[in-house]
């Protein structure tokens, strides 16, 4: 209430999208979730009923606890609270329990934490100044940026709809971004550090993190063509950093490893053991591998190259076995990231660019990650898709990368949700958030060259050909029960093309952008 | 238009909002023997697809008129016809004759809301978009927060996708009519109104303006000229669209009469449920539906009916000008609502409708009564378990008035549009100054009861001797509000020439 009196009092247009937004998740409380339901509700049991040496023991349902230990503290608050909604919510050995108060809690929590995201994009918003060109509101990059992030597609269909907490801790990272930003360093580290230890998936921008600090913090001075001055170099500011992150990760693991559990926390967080790819083909480097792999086998077979007898029996579900292109092995994938993320490392080294450059290194770490990863989820194209909206009111040319990648990695979010009545939602959700971005990001550049060539929009065109056939056509041909995943692998194929060419754009933009000083002497 | 871009995210949240509120529950699911209004609407359509036209409004073996037998005008059985067959190529279950009475499933659930939806984007929000287009005077961007508001209004979102009807197509038809005649497509207009009224017979509620709009029109233009060519071209399409849609039923004249006494069916009493009129909320203190006698009560509430809206339509006839038509189409169907025969609680989306279409004009006044309008509902929103909706939408409503007009900032006399009637006031009173104030006052009061009343009907219990305590209360406050509406809205219209002329004497 106290909120919509803020909202009426002042017309406030931040106040409205943000209330406007947080009314649409409630619509969305009856819509299909996911297993992760279960998931979080099975780890909300565990913390609540279990001793803290137990919570990384307890195997009962399949569902373990496999996030860092602060995920764990913040269910085991949850659980608190839950108890007034219903205890029995709070059994570990009550499976797969959805009560109608179960599922109010649970969608609530989300709803409730995601005020953090809210503010985060507050603090964004103040510290992204933009382009400056439209008197009107419409056109103005804050709110434009604004409803990027709050009205983000993804992040409203992976938590309101399939269920996941990923809104606060976005909210933590974009807080702790708009920190950097506001040259408040050590928050922003500290922040990352306790983001770290809520979801490991951030691992991925780390080396962004770390290079940053060290370059643009502890070395307090440039020389002035850019290039670092080593004598600069603060050593009270690194051991304070130092100390952030050794606090956090003490208080994070500490306790474990007082109970000499930290081998069996590690195990969970990195389950090696599980099957090489995901139960879909993340859209990335390597579903465009296997494309191929699969290409060139039919072809084989068809000119008699290879032996039918030898050839793997199609499937999406299980581990996938190459035929003619050799196998890759999960350490060659950590390989094929690691040299991945290099050469944007070097460049926040060498061309420092401020937070700015500090922002695209990240967002092509979260993208290489996402594009070489081993394991990865199609979710986390999500750590690429929020960073790149602070970029895209800046710059034609990010905005122009952001709209690719955004669409067509939103786009490859739709196999999550394969129920009839959702089907609506996410097609009219999506619809309004690409039609919104593209529109107002070309309105913001409309004096600059056009956002996308022909061969551009053309694809992204194609993405509703692609829908119309997956969704409507596909289910009525004879294939459907012969060959299920054909839709889920065109869809990856076509998506994993659109986020290669976004990821190369950005990176040659990246390198090709000459830095500050030099530019500044030219 | 240049923001198109931004219209049609307009429409998509809409949409979106929509179908995400047809994902609740539905009037009567789960509920034998009668279950509820959608297993009306789909009885219709067993009833249209599998009897031959004749026997559709007539009692027999197959059509037992009491299990909801069909009572509104053709058009809504032609389009019970139509999703029939549709329904019958995707699965023949959901209309066998007898068979698939209280059919329910997820699928035929997902049929019916897509039906709906259907209808709405065909029909009613094209309407609202060239409706908010074509306002004159306001900027774009007005036009497109003016098209999201009413988009938004959650009581015809709650009805046709929670508690499930169609609405909308009845609804975006009167619109179609407005936007025709307000526009100088006196026939187009016309002929959309006609329409609206053979998909439902309460679009009566609308005919009396547009009649004497029109009318109005033809006098202005002089009755010997061309007035009368357009008065007799108007009279032709009029009867022309009541014969094309009645084609059928008038082969006997048993048929007509029929089809007439099932949709105007004035042995059903003065009202039903709880509505938030002048009959139910008198029926408190003083039980008439039982002390008077039947004939009495028609007589007695259509007197109250033409007297209420009598001066309105006078001054339509004489001075017909599209505002005007607006304001009386809201006091024409208030009059209707608070004191005709047999209403019903939905039907306080028909003065909703044409509120909405005055948002513009006075947002302040129109949120307020678009939000008591929602609140009257409630009784019957709670009984189809769609609190959650309801509060949402409401809520979304709300703040996307409150951000778009800015409302609380409009509450000025000349602003509420009262400023001719306070001077006239004046001048026999000259203290009174303090009727904007009186008006957020009473602003004050009415949203913090509704608050209360709905937060009180959800957590407490009636008490056992009153079990119908609650909703009777809701009903009275909202009656009250409408009654109040219905002064200010005769004030706008009545007082509202005499603004334009002091207007024009000062310019």
């Amino acid at each position: 209430m106290a909120a919509l009196t803020i909202a009426a009092g002042t017309g406030n247009w931040f106040s409205a999208l943000a209330l406007g937004v947080t009314l649409l998740k409630c619509l969305l409380i009856p819509t299909y979730h996911s297993t992760d339901f279960e998931v979080h509700r099975n780890w909300l049991a565990i913390t609540h009923s279990l001793p803290i040496s137990q919570w990384y023991y307890e195997a009962t349902s399949e569902w373990t606890l496999d996030y860092p230990p602060f995920f764990a503290w913040f269910e085991y608050i949850l659980s608190h609270v839950a108890k007034y909604f219903d205890q029995e919510m709070l059994n570990v050995h009550n499976l797969n329990y959805s009560s109608s108060r179960t599922l109010l809690f649970q969608r609530f929590s989300v709803i409730f934490t995601d005020t953090l995201f809210v503010y985060a994009v507050h603090e964004c918003c103040k510290c992204i100044g933009g382009k400056k060109v439209g008197k009107e509101l419409t056109e103005k990059p804050k709110f434009i940026l604004s409803v990027l992030l709050l009205w983000n597609f993804g992040l409203l269909i992976v938590d309101h709809i399939h269920f996941q907490y990923n809104g606060f801790l976005f909210g933590l990272m974009l807080l702790s971004i708009a920190r950097l930003f506001q040259k408040r360093h050590m928050e922003g580290a500290f922040l990352f550090a306790v983001l770290l230890h809520f979801k490991h998936i951030y691992l991925y921008v780390a080396p962004a993190y770390g290079v940053y600090l060290l370059r643009s913090y502890c070395f307090t001075a440039n020389r002035p063509d850019g290039s670092i001055r080593w004598n600069s170099f603060s050593f009270v500011r690194f051991i304070s950093l130092g100390l952030v992150v050794f606090l956090i990760s003490a208080l994070s693991l500490g306790p474990f490893l007082a109970l000499n559990q930290l081998p069996q926390v590690f195990s969970r967080l990195f389950p090696f053991k599980r099957g090489l790819c995901h139960a879909y083909w993340a859209p990335n480097f390597w579903a465009l591998y296997n494309a191929l792999d699969k290409v060139l086998s039919v072809i084989g077979l068809k000119l008699k190259f290879l032996d039918p007898n030898k050839i793997p029996k199609a499937s999406m579900k299980v581990q996938f076995q190459h035929t003619v292109l050799p196998s890759v092995t999960p350490w060659q994938r950590l390989y094929a990231q690691l040299i991945a993320i290099l050469p944007s490392i070097f460049c926040l080294w060498f061309k420092p660019q401020g937070p700015r450059g500090f922002l695209r290194c990240l967002i092509l770490c979260a993208l290489s990650s996402f594009m070489f990863g081993w394991h990865v989820h199609e979710k986390a194209i999500l750590l690429a898709i929020l960073p790149m909206s602070l970029l895209s009111v800046g710059k034609a040319g990010d905005a122009s990368v952001f709209l690719i990648l955004t669409t067509t990695g939103h786009y490859s979010l739709f196999p999550l949700l394969f129920t009839a009545p959702e089907l609506p939602i996410k097609i009219l959700l999506m619809l309004l958030f690409t039609i919104y971005s593209i529109s107002s990001l070309k309105t913001l550049f409309r004096k600059e060259k056009p956002l996308f060539n022909w061969m551009e929009t053309f694809y992204l065109l194609g993405l509703g050909p692609l829908e119309v056939c997956c969704e409507f056509v596909f289910p009525l041909t004879s294939w459907k029960l012969k060959y299920p995943f054909i839709p889920l692998l065109l869809t990856s194929v076509y998506c994993a093309l659109g986020i290669t060419y976004a990821w190369f754009k950005l990176y040659v933009s990246v390198l090709i952008d000459p830095p500050i000083g030099k530019t500044k002497k030219q | 238009m240049e923001k198109w871009y931004l219209m049609t995210t307009v429409v998509l949240i809409g949409l979106t909002v929509r179908w995400t509120v047809s994902l609740n529950s539905y009037s009567g699911a789960g509920k034998p023997p009668m279950f509820g209004d959608y297993e009306a609407q789909r009885h219709w359509q067993e009833i249209t697809f599998n009897l031959p036209v004749k026997q559709w409004y007539f009692n027999s073996s197959d059509n037992n008129l009491q299990y909801w037998g069909l009572d509104y005008p053709p058009l809504t059985a032609y389009h019970s016809l139509l999703c029939a067959y549709v329904a019958k190529f995707i699965n023949p279950d959901w209309i066998a004759l007898h068979t698939s009475r209280g059919y329910e499933s997820q699928a035929h659930k997902l049929f019916m809301r897509t039906t709906v939806l259907i209808a709405d984007l065909l029909i009613y929000i094209p309407a609202v978009v060239l409706y908010c287009c074509c306002l004159k005077e306001i900027s774009t961007k007005k036009k497109i927060a003016n098209a999201l508001c009413i988009l938004l209004y959650p009581g015809l979102i709650l009805i046709d996708y929670g508690h499930f009807q169609y609405n909308s197509v009845s609804l975006g038809f009167a619109l179609w009519g407005v936007l025709g005649v307000s526009c100088d497509w006196d026939l187009l207009g016309s002929l959309a109104f006609c329409l609206a009224i053979n998909y439902k017979q309460m679009e009566l509620y609308h005919s009396l303006p547009f009649f004497c709009f029109l009318l109005g029109k033809c006098f202005k233009k002089g009755l010997k000229g061309k007035g009368f060519v357009l008065l007799v071209k108007l009279a032709c399409t009029v009867v022309a669209s009541f014969i094309l849609c009645w084609l059928p039923f008038f082969t006997e004249g048993e048929q007509t009469l029929q089809v007439l006494r099932r949709l105007f069916p004035v042995d059903r009493g003065l009202f039903e449920d709880k509505v938030a009129n002048i009959w139910c909320s008198f029926n408190v203190l003083l039980k008439i539906k039982d002390i008077l006698p039947r004939h009495i009560q028609l007589i007695m509430s259509f007197c109250f009916t033409f007297l209420s809206l009598l001066p309105a339509c006078i001054k339509l006839i004489l001075q017909p000008s599209s505002k005007g038509f607006k304001f009386t189409l809201v006091s024409c169907a208030l009059s209707f609502f608070l004191f005709s025969f047999q209403v019903h609680e939905k039907s306080i989306l028909l003065v909703s409708l044409p509120v909405c279409l005055v948002l513009s004009d006075i947002p302040f006044m129109s949120t307020w009564f678009l939000l008591v309008s929602t609140f009257s509902m409630l009784p019957l929103l709670l009984k189809d378990e769609l609190l959650m909706p309801s509060v949402v939408t409401t809520m979304a409503f709300f703040i996307a008035c409150v951000t778009s007009f800015s409302i609380f900032e409009k509450t000025s006399e000349e602003e509420l549009q009262l400023k001719s009637f306070s001077i006239s006031v004046r001048t026999y009173l000259p203290c009174f100054t303090f009727l904007s104030r009186i008006i957020q006052y009473l602003f004050l009061i009415s949203v913090i009861t509704m608050v209360l009343l709905t937060l009180m009907t959800v957590t407490l219990d009636p008490p056992q001797k009153l079990p119908d305590l609650f909703s009777v209360l809701v009903c009275f406050v909202s009656c009250l509000n409408f009654l109040f509406f219905l002064v200010y809205f005769n004030i706008i219209i009545m007082w509202d020439s005499k603004n334009g002329r002091n207007q024009k004497k000062i310019s």
